[in-house]
């Protein structure tokens, strides 16, 4: 393979302007198609959940008594046998005798009729259900005693349906995304920033410092880290932005090994030795050569490290030491979805499904980025 | 060799000290104590238990007590679970999570090396294909998803299996555990065999074996697969030490009384002393197993000497 | 006796890569007769060794081959392993270049070279390890009965060769393929392992095709020769005839390809340079656990002295580990030692770094390996014009810019490839990028630590002629160090011969090449001129 390879090489080295490692690389994700795929997906994702709970019309937190647990539906609410009882319901209190009444598209017009004289007031009974609103009494008799009641049908839409509460889901899930992404991101920025400067730290020193800083890296392995993080959790209380501190402060042991190992191995390679020769001081050297070089394999791991942060966070979340109520991550709605599984599977299925989507691009784009990176693995 | 096994034990106690020392000063760093239940106690009842456990005293000396009593093997008694010494409660919940967890891991060994040697023989064939997307989803799909989903088809909507309980530990009841607990183990193995294979199916030593007419199996079992087994044992060994400790989500969603719960529980309850237990236990198993885990790399690789 | 033993028709092989097909070899013809020796040269990149591979099915999976191969007759092209095998380590047997990766570190060599044995031959364990005793000691390995259970990890390069020509014999073929079996090796194994293959096909009568981009070799062995250059065989024919008679001109280039020449001395008063004494350089290794630790030490430089003046080159010349390297990265403390550097009379030990840093600008080094000692994320300018960086700081963007176009000029390299990066190049290349961005800085002394060992005989030849008249223009003194004595021998005015850390002769180079006076220095050369007047 090595003669072949150095033939396409030469054949390759035409184009006057050069074309650098990272031009090579992002050439050959583009030629990936999981990859562009998932790049496509979880930008879509992300959209959604930052633009989702805006756009929607219900807030994530609005409560819709009338809709508890009502499954995933790609038509509108109330469904027509929801209105009749509804409508029973909410006239029940207003004490009049039901007539004659139908659905005209979205309006109920409604015969009513009563011993007693009949309030015009009593529209409020039905405004109060989540179903109706705008409803009028007209065509009031000469007695009073009976008249035409026309309601406003108000039509919803739960694509995802509602959860234990009442509460639309499709909203829930992206707003509970924005929490996921955003710990995802965030953490892996803490971990990010603690591991490379450690790790590099570590490896460009070397010798005794380097062993010793790795001793202690050494020892926080070997403590359960989920252990860790519930300990930091219940220690700094269930508050959002120590939430990514914490997961941040762990997953960076992952990031200080890879950093040091590949510092090292940059350190050993000839062209450090060069500049090293040539009297490039320690910041050039680890700027012009240990930097660039180091940024390809954190890139990938970071790309791989924002899942299993994610991850981590809904596991905490799961366990119930995540993000607290109306506020909600996608581990917090899977777990209410397990808890609700007899009845309500959209509950589980649809966070799991973003969860889960989630995850797989992440992933793709990582391997992506690695085999682009890395060509030699193909 | 069994000097090596000695020097390491050896080398592995200033390890669990520095892990007992700094789990102990965490957790009292925490706010809240054991007996801050939602009804207060009595200040006076309050003052009893304090006394009782030694928690009156400064954290210095309760250190002390309880360094010497663990070293005479006593673990204390538990805060929450009154009636039980934490001893006791380990030992009814360990020989559990180390059933499932083993079977779980020979479970995920056997399937795991198995796809990442198909996938790795059958490189860029359908195969190879379907290995990448399985091990894919073990490995997205996290456990906590895996085992209510699990639960909805085998056991709510076919009716097959029980949803959980331990059931005195029935086959039936270990079945959906066993797999939840499995699965991205197989997904992870089944990736690192997959990918230490393809390296070692390209190594010179391989092509020395195919130049030499050996069958196709003796150059994938005997040549191939024992170099690319390195990477599978060195993930095993923090791997196994977790999977036999217990999973606290498995155990929480499937009812199974090991001690993978104890953990989350205790840190809840600020059970102290069982949240000490279970992170000994946990970390004796951790500096076990990758105590084997270098055992086993010199049997496999012979240019790995420890003398 | 009818009919070729080995039959190559029109084999053409291809790999599917990322930028496209990349021909590799494009339809040769081949034939091997029983028992005779066949040279197949060329350089790297020619599909010497693609044509080898795809005649026993070992290609890469990216990787197809298309022709005729018939071996005894019988087609063998594209059939499937599992008839291949009656034929691969049976009635054929490779050997390869890499003597540390082609035995599995897993298992005996015994356990190995049994294998064959076993599979094809069905014989038993004890049988089996009979014959492995047998081999192994006709291969001249020492004790076999105790190296038949050691590690491949266990044995030097040359004993590793060794093992791997036993499992070669080990069914007797009648065809064995050699594809650079002594690259890797230092002269003097080379020169054993050449004569223990010649010694054994005598004995066995088999069929040798011996790839080798090394023509001394192929003369000295074979007797007929294709010589190869693109994927296509340029020339074939008896190996005397092409050696007289060149008819192709790649052949001719190849022929001519020895470094030759002879360096011009340096003024007799030249103003001394650089100054050692009594140089040492120790390595310890802490090995073991907190609290078992051990210190090991490697002397891997032992009481060296050495001068160099002005225009002046010295060639360090040693086999692997001999610690030649070393002393070089001694000399310009990127490595503790103990002794006495001076350069143009000033003691360099103890200096800190700040102060050695003006030196070093005239103080530079040019590496062996032309692929690692380019910074892979740096575009040629800014690779040549680091060092301008640092110790021309005032220097404007354009100045720096013109510099290094002067300095890619000198070293026949057009500076409008400025902007692409070091692996768009070739080997050849790449050594001349490390040379201009050596001599941009104006330096007076440069340590050429094997500059052209990573080359192939016609670009190192260029390399070589390059360095000279750099050192011409610029009165450069060097530090030369190589394995190749040839290449030594048309660079210094002086030898230094190393072997295990110290000093085993030194003299002027022709005095060092016609009379050498120790037995170490007498094999080397031995071992690397032989092979060339032996034909």
């Amino acid at each position: 393979m090595t003669d072949a390879s150095v033939t396409a090489q030469s054949n390759g080295a035409v184009a006057q302007e050069g074309r650098s490692l990272w031009q090579d690389a992002m050439r050959r994700l583009r030629a990936n198609r999981p990859a562009v795929a998932s790049i496509v997906i979880l930008i879509l994702i992300t959209i959604a959940c930052v633009l989702g709970p805006t756009l929607s019309p219900h807030t994530f937190d609005a409560v819709y008594r009338d809709y508890v647990k009502v499954p995933a539906s790609l038509s509108s609410y109330p469904r027509d046998e929801q209105i009749e009882p509804a409508m029973r319901t909410a006239l029940r209190r207003a004490r009049v005798e039901i007539g004659e009444w139908t659905v005209e598209d979205d309006r109920i017009p409604i015969v009513i009729t009563s011993t007693r004289e009949i309030d015009p007031r009593l529209n409020r009974y039905l405004d109060r259900a989540a179903l109706f609103e705008n409803a009028q009494v007209l065509d009031l008799s000469d007695d009073k005693r009976s008249a035409r009641l026309v309601a406003d049908i108000t039509r919803l839409y739960f694509f995802f349906g509602t959860d234990a509460n009442g509460r639309d889901l499709m909203t829930r899930i992206l707003k509970a995304g924005q929490i996921s992404l955003s710990i995802g991101l965030l953490a892996t920025v803490v971990a990010l920033s603690i591991g490379v400067a450690y790790g590099a730290a570590a490896g460009y020193f070397g010798g005794r410092i380097d062993s010793y800083m790795m001793r202690f890296v050494d020892i926080l392995y070997s403590l359960p880290y989920t252990f860790f993080v519930i300990l930091l959790v219940v220690f700094f209380g269930r508050n959002f932005v120590l939430m990514f501190i914490a997961v941040g402060a762990i997953e960076w042991l992952d990031m200080a090994r890879i950093v040091r190992g590949q510092t090292l191995s940059i350190k050993r390679q000839e062209y450090v030795h060069a500049a090293q020769a040539m009297g490039v001081g320690t910041r050039g050297i680890l700027s012009r050569h240990i930097v660039p070089n180091l940024l390809g394999p954190v890139v990938i791991y970071m790309t791989l490290m924002v899942p299993k942060v994610i991850l981590l966070e809904s596991f905490l979340s799961f366990l119930g030491l995540g993000v607290q109520e109306p506020l909600s991550s996608w581990g917090v709605l899977i777990a209410e979805g397990s808890r609700n599984l007899q009845g309500a599977t959209w509950m589980l299925i649809y966070p799991a499904l973003f969860l889960t989507t989630t995850l797989f691009c992440l992933n793709f784009i990582g391997d992506g980025l690695r085999d682009a990176l890395d060509p030699k693995d193909r | 060799m069994y000097s090596y096994v000695f020097r390491r034990v050896f080398s592995a106690l200033p390890t669990l000290f520095v892990v007992i020392t700094i789990s102990f000063f965490l957790m009292r760093v925490a706010p809240g104590g054991p007996f801050n239940l939602e009804r207060p106690l009595e200040a006076k009842v309050m003052e009893n238990l304090m006394r009782i456990y030694n928690l009156d005293k400064p954290l210095w000396e309760q250190y002390a007590i309880y360094l010497y009593n663990l070293f005479q093997g006593d673990l204390g008694p538990s805060y929450f679970f009154r009636d039980f010494s934490v001893a006791e409660l380990i030992a009814q919940g360990l020989p559990i999570s180390v059933q499932l967890g083993g079977l779980a891991l020979l479970l995920a060994l056997t399937i795991g090396c198995g796809l990442g040697v198909i996938g790795a023989i059958k490189q860029n064939q359908p195969a190879d294909f379907g290995v990448i997307a399985l091990a894919t989803i073990g490995i997205t799909i996290p456990n906590f998803v895996v085992a209510p989903v699990l639960t909805l088809f085998l056991a709510v909507h076919f009716d097959i299996l029980p949803a959980g309980g331990w059931g005195d530990g029935a086959l039936a009841n270990k079945v959906l555990p066993v797999l939840t607990l499995a699965l991205p183990q197989v997904a992870v193995i089944a990736r690192l065999t997959r990918g230490s294979m393809i390296e070692a199916l390209h190594s010179h030593h391989i092509r020395t074996a195919r130049a030499y007419g050996l069958p196709g199996r003796v150059v994938v079992v005997r040549h191939a697969l024992r170099s690319a087994l390195l990477p599978v044992v060195s993930y095993m060994g923090p791997a196994a030490a977790a999977l036999l400790t217990g999973s606290v989500v498995v155990e929480t969603i499937f009812g199974i009384p090991g001690i993978g719960r104890y953990f989350v529980q205790g840190a809840l309850n600020r059970d102290y002393t069982l949240v000490m237990g279970t992170v000994i236990v946990i970390a004796v198993f951790v500096v076990l197993f990758n105590l084997i885990v270098d055992l086993l790399y010199s049997l496999l690789d012979p240019r790995v000497r420890y003398d | 006796m009818s009919g070729p033993l080995l039959q190559v028709s029109n084999l053409v092989v291809d790999f599917d890569t990322q930028d496209g097909v990349v021909n590799a070899v494009r339809g040769i013809d081949l034939c091997v007769a029983k028992g005779e020796t066949v040279g197949v040269v060329g350089e790297s990149g020619s599909g010497k060794s693609q044509i080898m591979l795809a005649i026993m099915g070992l290609l890469d999976r990216n990787g197809r081959a298309s022709g005729a191969v018939r071996f005894d007759g019988q087609e063998i092209l594209g059939l499937p392993n599992r008839r291949l095998n009656t034929i691969r380590g049976n009635r054929s047997a490779m050997i390869f270049q890499e003597p540390m990766t082609s035995l599995d570190p897993c298992y005996t060599i015994g356990d190995q070279v049994a294998e064959p044995i076993r599979f094809h031959r069905g014989a038993s364990a004890a049988q089996a390890r009979a014959r492995v005793l047998d081999l192994l000691a006709q291969v001249g390995i020492p004790d076999p009965e105790e190296k038949i259970e050691s590690y491949p990890h266990e044995l030097s390069g040359g004993q590793r060769q060794r093992v791997m020509i036993a499992m070669a014999l080990a069914n007797e073929p009648d065809l064995l393929i050699a594809d650079e079996p002594t690259t890797a090796l230092d002269v003097t194994i080379q020169a054993q392992i050449l004569e223990l293959l010649a010694e054994l096909q005598a004995r066995y009568g088999m069929a040798i095709v011996f790839i080798t981009h090394d023509l001394a070799v192929v003369r000295h062995i074979s007797d007929r020769v294709y010589v190869m250059e693109a994927g296509v065989v340029v020339e074939e024919g008896a190996t005397k005839t092409i050696f007289a008679n060149p008819t192709h001109d790649y052949t001719k280039m190849l022929l001519a390809a020895e470094p030759s020449g002879v360096k011009h001395p340096p003024e007799p008063d030249a103003q001394t340079v650089i100054e050692a004494a009594h140089v040492d350089v120790i390595f310890s290794s802490r090995t073991g656990l907190l609290g078992f630790s051990k210190t090991r030490n490697v002397h891997a430089v032992k009481d060296i002295s050495l001068r160099l003046r002005q225009g002046q080159t010295l060639g360090v010349v040693g086999e692997s580990g001999s610690g030649k390297s070393t002393l070089g990265r001694a000399l310009l403390q990127l490595l503790p030692s103990a002794g006495e550097v001076r350069y143009e009379g000033r003691a360099l030990h103890g200096l800190p770094e700040r102060d050695l840093r003006p030196l070093r600008r005239e103080m530079q080094i040019v590496f062996q390996d032309p692929f690692g000692s380019l910074s892979p994320r740096m575009t040629v300018g800014e690779i040549v014009t680091e060092g301008l960086l640092v110790h021309e700081p005032r220097l404007s963007r354009s100045d720096r810019e013109r510099r290094a176009d002067e300095a890619l000029l000198e070293v026949a390299l057009d500076p409008s490839m400025k902007r692409r990066y070091p692996h768009e190049f070739s080997g050849g290349q790449r050594q001349r990028i490390a040379i201009a961005r050596a001599i941009v800085l104006k330096p007076r002394f440069i340590l050429l630590d094997e500059p052209t060992s990573a080359l192939d005989r016609s670009v190192q030849v260029q390399i070589v002629d390059l360095l000279r008249d750099l050192q011409q223009t610029h009165g450069l003194s060097y530090l030369f160090i190589s394995h190749d004595l040839s290449v030594v021998r048309a660079m210094a005015d002086e030898v230094m011969v190393m072997k295990d850390g110290a000093l085993i002769e030194q003299g002027p180079t022709e005095a060092i090449f016609q009379a050498p006076k120790t037995d170490y220095t007498k094999a080397l050369i031995a071992a690397a001129f032989d092979l060339k007047t032996a034909a």
